[in-house]
């Protein structure tokens, strides 16, 4: 790669994170509905601790992965409306690194945020303290492949109103292997066992994803902006 | 074969129910998949080959008027 | 290989084909499912643990393997729409997922049938029916991206990127729910293992198999005729070839 490719890369990722950070809202919602709706799991499934233990990688993980859902159909909305992502396609650089450059940006924006909230929602659950750090880990990479998967489903519905449910069902099966790895890191260091083969592959799903996943997500805004 | 009488492969040991429930659902499943298409293709047909005898019948009265006009 | 991607991609091509092989080829597949069944229903042994349940194996096991080929199918045939442009292949993507879909619900339901009497429940989340069932969203996917774009050229490509996305994760959705299911599970209830088939239960078996891979053929040839009478109604290849069927 050419190095004022990287530094377009750089330079776009910059600039969305401005564009993110001046509305916090954006931001801050995604770490509410992560808050809120792990906050329904002991309500729903009762108080005890060692029960809640036990559940607890699972639970810190959908709700992740649901709370990554709810702001990624977003990715690429704003610029859509106003036209930018028009100018982007025709821009002379790569169109799969301007790609690449929202993920990271909505990436450092939910997936980073919410890794640095989970340890205290870990803790309410009981989860043992041991597993925290994987579990910091297993967010930290995972979210980013979440990201990934879910800019394609973005950039597919991007043009369609109503796009949301629409891209819940494209990518919510794309989802299951991160879940199953994140969720087995989890689990296992809970359970005094060796995680890190599945942090392992959580990395290897995110380095597959970031080569992969910014062509697709190339195609889909053009397929978007032509139709 | 497997079985001594009609009875017998009728109730399948007990098990009668699940595997006959099991080929009928695949059976109402796959005679749909096949039907359906066939279904579709015959009514667009039809509906081509309508619209294709109209365009005839009207071509052939335009011909008649010509042929009538002096 | 060029030359006959390219004879395929002529509608006209096509069509004719269609109507040529199907004519002998869907009689001949209903044969064989007919056979395939009353073989494996009444022909081959019972199963010394499982007793008469598993002669569901003979719609489960191939409606789930041409399912899942059905998937690489459409993959596929999305790519040659990408890579070549070509509008055949869109017709045919579409054509596919629908029988995709059906068979690997035809999957589902057989195994949800087969585990009550051999697991004494209905549904269990066991590797292979949960990876079918992922598969089954992976097709609903697809289908309804299809229906919610208006511009149809526009669908056909957003579904092809889609199910090549799939196709890459397909073999890491299946691997992860594998490692997933002996994580939770000691292998003690698989009872699906490396136990040797008899061959008097393997040549239907094999035989459904060839049968159901034909009939998933005859039907996306099917949906693919009916696809193309729709969208071709006014082209004077169509009419003439129907004027001449009359």
């Amino acid at each position: 790669m050419q190095p004022d490719l990287f530094q377009f890369l750089w330079d776009q990722t910059c600039r969305q994170l401005r564009v993110g950070v001046s509305k916090p809202s954006e931001v801050l919602n995604p770490l509410l509905f992560f808050v809120m709706v792990v906050t329904l799991f002991p309500i729903g499934l009762g108080p005890n601790p060692e029960q809640l233990a036990i559940l607890a990688p699972g639970i810190l993980w959908v709700v992740a992965l649901l709370s990554n859902l709810t702001v990624s159909g977003r990715l690429f909305a704003a610029d859509f409306e106003d036209g930018s992502l028009e100018q982007l396609v025709l821009a002379e650089h790569p169109l799969a690194l301007t790609g690449l450059s929202q993920v990271i940006a909505h990436w450092l924006l939910s997936g980073v945020t919410l890794t640095l909230v989970s340890p205290l929602f870990a803790l309410m659950l009981n989860l043992p303290a041991q597993a925290i750090p994987v579990l910091m880990m297993s967010l930290l990479l995972g979210s980013f492949s979440l990201s990934l998967v879910g800019g394609i489903g973005a950039a597919l519905t991007v043009g369609i109103q109503r796009g949301g449910l629409l891209l819940s069902v494209l990518i919510i099966p794309l989802y299951v292997p991160v879940l199953v790895f994140g969720v087995s890191a989890v689990s296992e260091a809970a359970g005094g066992g060796d995680p890190a083969r599945w942090l392992a592959l959580l990395g290897a799903f995110a380095a597959g994803g970031v080569v992969l996943a910014p062509l697709a997500i190339a195609a889909g805004l053009r397929i978007s902006l032509d139709s | 074969m497997a079985f001594d009488s009609l009875q017998a492969f009728w109730y399948m040991a007990g098990h009668g129910a699940y595997v006959w429930g099991a080929y009928g659902v695949t059976a109402l499943m796959l005679v749909m998949l096949v039907w359906r298409p066939i279904a579709r293709a015959r009514h667009t047909r039809q509906q081509i080959l309508a619209e294709v005898r109209r365009a005839q019948s009207d071509q052939a009265a335009v011909l008649l008027e010509v042929a009538d006009a002096p | 290989m060029w030359q006959i991607i390219h004879k395929m991609g002529s509608p006209p091509w096509f069509y004719r084909f269609a109507e040529r092989v199907l004519r002998w080829a869907l009689p001949l597949v209903l044969i064989l499912l007919v056979v395939g069944a009353v073989w494996g229903m009444l022909f081959a042994p019972p199963d010394f643990r499982q007793g008469n349940s598993y002669r569901i194996i003979f719609i489960h096991v191939p409606a789930s393997v041409v399912a899942l080929a059905g998937y690489y199918v459409m993959a596929f045939a999305g790519a040659v729409s990408l890579i070549w442009k070509i509008k055949m292949a869109d017709t045919a993507m579409r054509a596919v997922a629908p029988v995709g879909a059906a068979l690997t619900f035809i999957g589902l339901v057989t195994g949800a049938v087969w585990g009550k009497p051999t697991w004494g429940t209905w549904w269990i989340w066991d590797a292979r029916i949960t990876s079918m069932l992922i598969l089954f969203f992976l097709y609903v996917g697809v289908m309804a991206l299809f229906e919610a774009y208006e511009n149809k050229a526009a669908a056909a490509k957003a579904c092809a990127v889609l199910s090549l996305v799939g196709t890459v994760n397909i073999p890491i959705i299946y691997k992860s729910v594998d490692w997933w299911y002996s994580l939770h599970q000691p292998a003690s209830i698989s009872f699906s293992g490396s136990t040797a088939i008899d061959t008097s239960m393997l040549y239907p078996l094999l035989l459904m198999i060839v049968a159901f891979y034909g009939l998933f053929a005859c039907c996306v040839m099917l949906n693919m005729r009916a696809e193309l009478l729709d969208t071709h109604r006014g082209a004077n290849w169509l009419q003439r070839e129907i004027l001449e069927r009359n």
